[in-house]
């Protein structure tokens, strides 16, 4: 008797591993996907040309290694695109931007990276602050607007991405939105409200609070909205799903979660975003970017590479599959997002958004980070 | 220092010598870690030092020994009533339990809590299931200390598990017996003579369960509950590295406190001299039989089949909305490697050390054991940067090399290690190893044909548990890994942090089952 039960347990679990075991065979065209990165569906983008000079393409082309700080969901078919057009040997480390950065400061001089590609601003200016960015050339920084490159020409943005109001449709409609993000501070707000603290882009946006309204208003809009007890999120993602399922009526996100969980769960989803109209910190649209380090032991294909993120291809890869806004000019953005240019954004500098420190400091002096 | 007439007949000294040597070699690498947080630490401005002591601060330090303590009790009391039940008792089918109650151990705590909130959160799938009869529109609030505790006590209970288990099969049923003998019931045997026997396996446990606790970063972001951790990563991710070791170095004294703690609890354990010659007597539960089995039932549901079901449901609903399953060959293939030789590597290490501390009892063996404990409090992000710095600067050949991120697992993972060896060798008695030399074994021979053999289950058990923790570990892996070194934790950090939830669904499913496989292996040769 005791033996049987046992047997039967191990069998069980060998079975199970049997199962998923195949499960990933079974799937062999995600395989091909993978490595040969024709992306999948839903691309309106013209096949890739890439021009490269003659004396490129008969020289050997070399390798590249990439830090992202964007997840290999994300970004890993357009990094292999580049790999497939060139012939570089591109090897990538994934990670959160901010561990990744913490990193490159770390190596110091012994990077092996040869280029960091961030989420947020912040990111970016510890590196280059640190004097780990070397500059890149102007015809690659003057693809984008002023605003979302680096004053010294250390980093370029490559794509952007809205803070957004996102709503459960069931509590609310547009019409119940104030115009900027100010007013939820109002009482009616209070308990209704997500937010994340700790994450980078919502960090981004208290720093853009303080280049806009100065230190002192910062500090009554976060303890007013502490006042309201919004319910603490760990990122993004958790809210815009409490949102859908109803835990909360409004959050503070970065604008694209919402698509992906439409595409998952359906058009059923009781969640969209709001756009804040105000032209306030809330209208922030921050730019996600990458810069070439300066020990960066191959300068030519970083650059290159840079610039095939500023590439038509890659920008219309950028607003197809990952639903963010194309910074080049140009370039059509997915269905059902209002165009950038429509956007009362907030007319700040990526660059100012470095100091990520004193958003840290004044975030526990209200209390709302430990 | 060695005081003993307890003392077994010794060694050679060049074996002896060796071992010191050995050990220290492993306590030295293992506080490398720290070194690198006072390097930092010292180039911290006055102003940090001042942030360090806000009232805040010390408030986080006392909620954090708080879940601490409060987990390492709840785990206690879930752990040991389980593994009672399951070595000495008819409870039903108590051979599959003994294989699936250590399991839980396998879920990484970022899965396990996200599942815990989808599932009993507010508006989450039992509120849902609810609503419809029972018109439920709120649940308790899972949220804060108790949904913290609940969580972690789920996912590090089978510590104290598996070491109360391994010591009550091998404890010597005679003195159980005897109290039985005379006169005492089963409820005042198991208070008065089990229980303190099981003393040094609750430390073993429970050490490890409170470190866990002081270390974990996912299940309390996720249940928001603030401990000293996630002070720890928003200093981190603000850039500032000094500050964020002066924070990391508070934890290291947390670790001594706790290990303090410990040594005083266990300050007059006897060792026992007689191990297991033959099964214990089975104890028939009676009328308590149903109950004990819905006890254990329930634990395991809520621990393992819970979260399990519910990402095989992911994976379903996924697949049916069309979602490809990724091709995991390449990370599952990763994470066997990386964890393989971590726990080849971390049990090679801690073998010397402990058989010195057991052997050699003595206040400078137990240091070097205490040490290596040092760096098992501290989040993984801690022990890849000073790794990173150390390896980009001091030894760019190993850096981003499997060999450094096997080191870093072994640096990390290596008091699961120490604990179980130790916990095993002092249950055999030296006077195995010395009727061997008595028969003219050299003192090396003997160790490697008697007590060896005995120390098996040990080996095997730290091996086990080193290598599911280094298969579900994120932070070290993310920072240390060689480029393009994919493994199974990495591809579900990186759906998840972008809400594919589907895909996160496969591997986070193979981890759970490949990080079972040595597992039920281990307990299923007891």
């Amino acid at each position: 008797m005791k033996k049987n039960h046992a047997v039967l347990a191990t069998t069980t679990l060998a079975a199970l591993a049997l199962v998923s075991a195949c499960a990933p065979a079974a799937a062999p065209t995600a395989q091909i996907i993978r490595e040969t990165v024709e992306v999948p569906v839903e691309v309106t983008a013209p096949p890739i040309v890439i021009t490269a000079p003659p004396e490129q393409v008969a020289a050997e082309p070399g390798r590249l290694v990439v830090y992202s700080g964007r997840s290999e969901s994300l970004v890993g078919p357009i990094i292999a695109q580049f790999a497939e057009a060139t012939g570089v040997q591109v090897d990538v480390k994934y990670g959160s931007t901010a561990e990744i950065a913490a990193t490159l400061l770390e190596e110091g001089a012994n990077s092996p990276a040869d280029v960091f590609f961030a989420q947020d601003p912040g990111g970016l200016g510890a590196v280059a602050n640190a004097g780990l960015f070397a500059p890149l050339p102007e015809e690659t920084l003057s693809l984008v607007p002023t605003g979302y490159r680096s004053p010294a020409g250390l980093w370029v943005g490559v794509s952007g991405r809205a803070r957004v109001v996102v709503y459960n449709t069931e509590a609310l409609a547009p019409a119940d939105l104030p115009a900027d993000v100010w007013d939820f501070t109002d009482p009616m707000w209070a308990g209704r409200i997500g937010w994340a603290p700790t994450n980078g882009s919502f960090q981004a946006m208290v720093t853009a609070m303080r280049v806009a309204w100065g230190e002192e208003k910062t500090r009554e809009w976060l303890t007013a909205m502490q006042a309201n007890a919004p319910k603490v999120f760990e990122g993004n993602t958790n809210i815009v799903e409490a949102v859908g399922a109803g835990e909360v009526e409004i959050g503070f996100v970065n604008h694209y979660y919402l698509y992906r969980f439409l595409k998952e769960q359906g058009e059923g989803f009781a969640a969209r975003n709001y756009f804040l109209p105000g032209g306030g910190p809330g209208s922030l649209v921050m730019a996600a970017g990458a810069g070439q380090l300066e020990t960066s032991a191959n300068p030519d294909n970083a650059q290159r590479f840079i610039a095939f993120l500023l590439s038509t291809v890659a920008q219309q890869y950028f607003a197809s599959q990952t639903y963010e806004y194309p910074l080049v000019e140009g370039v059509a953005v997915e269905r059902g997002l209002p165009a950038l240019a429509e956007l009362n954004r907030l007319d700040v500098d990526m660059a100012a958004l470095d100091d990520l420190a004193g958003t840290t400091r004044l975030l526990q002096e209200t209390g709302v980070l430990p | 220092m060695r005081s003993g007439d307890r003392q077994p007949a010794r060694w050679a000294t060049p074996t002896r010598l060796a071992l010191w040597a050995l050990s220290a070699l492993v306590a030295a690498a293992v506080l490398l870690p720290t070194v690198y947080l006072f390097v930092r630490a010292a180039g911290a401005d006055p102003q940090v030092w001042a942030g360090l002591l806000r009232t805040r601060t010390l408030e986080i330090l006392g909620r954090t020994l708080l879940l601490a303590a409060t987990v390492t009790a709840a785990s206690i009391g879930v752990a040991v009533p389980l593994a009672w039940l399951t070595t000495r008792t008819d409870l039903p089918l108590r051979r599959a339990w003994s294989l699936i109650l250590p399991l839980p151990l396998v879920v990484p705590s970022y899965v396990s809590a996200y599942l815990f909130v989808s599932a009993f959160g507010p508006r989450g799938l039992l509120q849902g299931l609810l609503e419809a009869p029972l018109g439920v529109t709120r649940l308790p609030e899972i949220y804060g200390l108790p949904g913290a505790v609940v969580i972690l006590t789920l996912l590090s209970y089978p510590y104290v598990f598996l070491s109360t288990r391994a010591a009550l099969l091998r404890m010597s049923p005679t003195l159980e017996e005897s109290a039985r003998s005379l006169g005492e019931g089963a409820w005042s045997t198991f208070w008065r003579v089990t229980l303190p026997l099981l003393r040094p396996a609750l430390g073993a446990g429970g050490l490890l369960v409170a470190l866990y606790a002081l270390r974990d970063f996912g299940a309390v972001s996720l249940l928001r509950y603030d401990t000293f951790t996630r002070v720890l990563y928003v200093s981190y991710r603000s850039f500032d590295r000094e500050g964020s070791a002066l924070l990391a170095l508070v934890l290291v004294v947390l670790t001594l406190v706790v290990l303090g703690f410990e040594a005083w609890l266990l300050r007059r354990v006897t060792q026992p001299t007689a191990s297991a010659t033959r099964p214990p007597r089975i104890l028939p539960l009676g009328s308590w039989r149903w109950p004990a089995f819905l006890f254990t039932l329930a634990v395991a549901f809520l621990s393992l089949f819970l979260p399990a079901g519910l990402l095989l449901y992911w994976l379903i609903r996924g697949l049916n909305s069309g979602e490809t399953l990724m091709a995991l060959g390449g990370a599952t293939w990763n994470s066997l490697l990386g964890s393989g030789l971590a726990a080849a590597l971390a049990v090679a290490a801690a073998l010397p050390v402990a058989i010195l501390s057991v052997r050699y009892p003595g206040r400078l063996t137990r240091l070097i054991e205490r040490l290596t404990y040092a760096s098992f409090a501290l989040p993984g992000i801690v022990i890849a940067l000073a790794l990173v710095f150390f390896g980009a600067r001091q030894a760019p050949f190993l850096y981003q090399t499997l060999a450094l991120l096997v080191f870093a697992y072994a640096v990390l993972y290596l008091p699961q290690a120490v604990g179980a060896l130790r916990t095993a060798l002092l249950q055999i008695p030296p006077s195995l190893d010395e009727a061997a030399r008595s028969l003219g074994r050299r003192p090396i021979q003997a160790f490697w044909e008697v007590t060896v053999p005995l120390l098996r289950p040990g080996l095997l058990a730290g091996a086990s548990l080193v290598f599911l923790t280094a298969m579900k570990d994120l932070p070290a892996t993310l920072i240390l890994a060689p480029l393009g070194f994919d493994t199974l934790a990495t591809e579900v950090w990186s759906a998840v942090s972008e809400a594919f939830f589907a895909r996160a669904a496969a591997p986070a499913l193979l981890i759970v089952l490949m990080s079972s496989l040595p597992l039920a292996f281990f307990v299923g040769r007891e």
